[in-house]
């Protein structure tokens, strides 16, 4: 049994500091609550993955955790220090330790491809010539050779998401997110997005969040699992647990039902009304 | 009370519009006091918006001196006051017509394209992927781009003064037959510094008006495709508005 917060088989006791502790998170948008008290810890070295239906809430939470929206309450403990109560300069600052890769890659249109991969190390005054090397280093590693001269449209969806990796992991952060990693892929490119982020984990140790409703995805890049639902994690289990666990709502969640305990459409009417009208 | 309530949501618009650039003048006036300033940036931007603008404002200004010598022409020739002509072109295109065009110019290519960009880039997630490449969008994104149409705004006017003038020269003197020595003494006998300054002011003034709305409009764009076309054409609608309403107070301000 998985302790719904922590992540941690029930009994052990850990001494560690979780490197991200998300603490009552409360989020609201005109009225409606979106996220409501979310309590999640990911351990350093740990990779989480967050799933649930569209629309419950995946990409809010990473936003706010990443200061890109402010909650309404709760707590966002990164190594011991509440980022909420940052300056702004100061969370510029603790940004240096992060990589995010965005759904749609994000890959600025205006700089070439080796720019964007190196445009972390550009902004800390690394030289040019090393940047760009580093650049084409990550670029390699991703299995993308000669698209550093290129611009991002000139790029396919699948080297976009590579380049997005890529520029994701060149300053070499030690927390990494990642927003819907596969979606919008073919499943080869899926998988191979998949291998390079289970690379990146298993060879560097980065504590890694993401979130994605590929179930495909969150099993194989992930240790832990966690279900997002009704703006609460319900439950948290180990990846290689996500088929044979019996949570009815998990269930629901994998076996792709409309109907069961996760209410589709919790602002409308019951999915029942809708699907037998 | 359809009525009332359009009155009310427009007047709730305007406030709120008026509160967003407001804030983004206020923020940008903070982050000038510190470090980093992205000169690269403002270089690139200050190409884009004074270079890349030359043609534009180049041919506005030649046709506008062309007409006004021609027109001035026309009426003082009712009174044989013809050697004023030079006079009133100077005088108008350096005081009103040179600052003005120049904005109203740059507010259609600069203020559109910097909602456009902006826009696109926060609908994309671009904006955001800078937040998480620890580089604050709004010093490298917004500060750049409205401290550059500052600055070369006035150095466009110069140039649309200059050209105004020529055109109105050769229309005066190559084909109304008037005397060029005549022509260019009355424009710089009446002219005095006051004059130029005053309208390299308004130029300045109008430059950051551009550059506010231009980037409060993108960088706070919501909504898609349709929130960037909605927020590019805010900003030449209220760019071109601010220009010509702000002008009455700038001139009543400058010459009252």
């Amino acid at each position: 049994m998985i302790d719904r917060v922590s992540g941690k088989e029930s009994g052990e006791v850990g001494n560690d500091t979780p490197r991200i502790s998300i603490r009552g998170l409360c989020k609201r948008f005109n009225g409606n609550t979106v996220l409501e008290d979310v309590n999640l810890d990911i351990m350093p070295g740990q990779s989480t993955t967050v799933i649930g239906m569209s629309g419950t809430g995946k990409s809010v939470l990473i936003k706010c955790v990443l200061g890109l929206l402010r909650p309404d309450a709760g707590e966002i403990l990164v190594d011991g220090e509440n980022w909420l109560t940052l300056a702004e300069h100061e969370h510029l600052e603790r940004m240096k330790r992060v990589g995010m890769l965005f759904q749609g890659a994000a890959l600025f249109d205006s700089l070439k491809v080796w720019e964007n991969v190196a445009f972390a190390l550009l902004r800390r005054k690394v030289g040019r010539k090393q940047a760009r090397e580093r650049a084409h280093e990550v670029l390699e590693w991703v299995g993308l050779h000669d698209v550093g001269e290129l611009m991002p449209a000139e790029l396919s969806g699948g080297m976009a998401k590579r380049v997005g990796l890529a520029r994701t992991i060149c300053h070499k952060p030690d927390i990494v997110f990642f927003d819907e990693p596969t979606t919008g892929l073919d499943p080869i490119m899926s998988d191979v997005i998949n291998r390079l982020i289970v690379r990146l984990h298993k060879g560097s140790g980065t504590t890694m969040l993401s979130i994605t409703h590929d179930l495909k995805s969150a099993e194989m890049i992930s240790d832990h699992i966690a279900l997002l639902c009704h703006g609460q994690i319900h439950r948290i289990i180990p990846a290689n647990e996500l088929t044979s666990d019996k949570d009815p709502m998990l269930r629901q969640f994998v076996e792709g039902r409309a109907t069961g305990p996760i209410n589709c459409s919790p602002w409308g009417k019951k999915i029942e009304e809708v699907i037998d009208r | 009370m359809k009525f009332l309530t359009s009155i009310g949501t427009a007047v709730e618009t305007i406030f709120n519009h008026t509160g967003l650039y407001t804030l983004t003048l206020m923020q940008l006036l903070r982050k000038l006091g510190s470090p980093p300033w992205y000169a690269r940036q403002l270089l690139a931007q200050a190409e884009e918006v004074g270079v890349q603008s030359l043609p534009v404002v180049l041919l506005t200004a030649l046709f506008t001196g062309m007409v006004l010598a021609l027109q001035s022409y026309i009426v003082f020739h009712r009174f044989a006051a013809e050697s004023l002509t030079g006079l009133v072109v100077s005088m108008s295109l350096v005081r009103e017509l040179g600052p003005v065009l120049v904005g109203l110019m740059v507010a259609g290519r600069v203020g559109a394209s910097f909602a456009a960009e902006l826009g696109t880039m926060r609908v994309t997630e671009q904006i955001d992927a800078l937040w998480t490449l620890s580089t604050d969008p709004f010093r490298y994104l917004v500060t750049p781009r409205v401290l550059a149409v500052t600055l070369m705004l006035p150095l466009l006017a110069v140039i649309a003064d200059y050209i105004g003038i020529y055109g109105g020269y050769a229309i005066s003197v190559y084909v109304l037959d008037q005397n060029p020595v005549v022509y260019i003494e009355n424009t710089t006998i009446y002219m005095e510094l006051e004059d130029f300054y005053s309208g390299l002011i308004k130029a300045a003034f109008f430059g950051m008006l551009i550059g506010v709305i231009g980037c409060t409009e993108g960088f706070n764009c919501k909504g898609g495709a349709a929130g960037v076309g909605s927020a590019t054409t805010r900003a030449v609608v209220i760019s071109c508005m601010s220009i010509l309403v702000s002008d009455y107070f700038l001139t009543a301000w400058l010459f009252g």
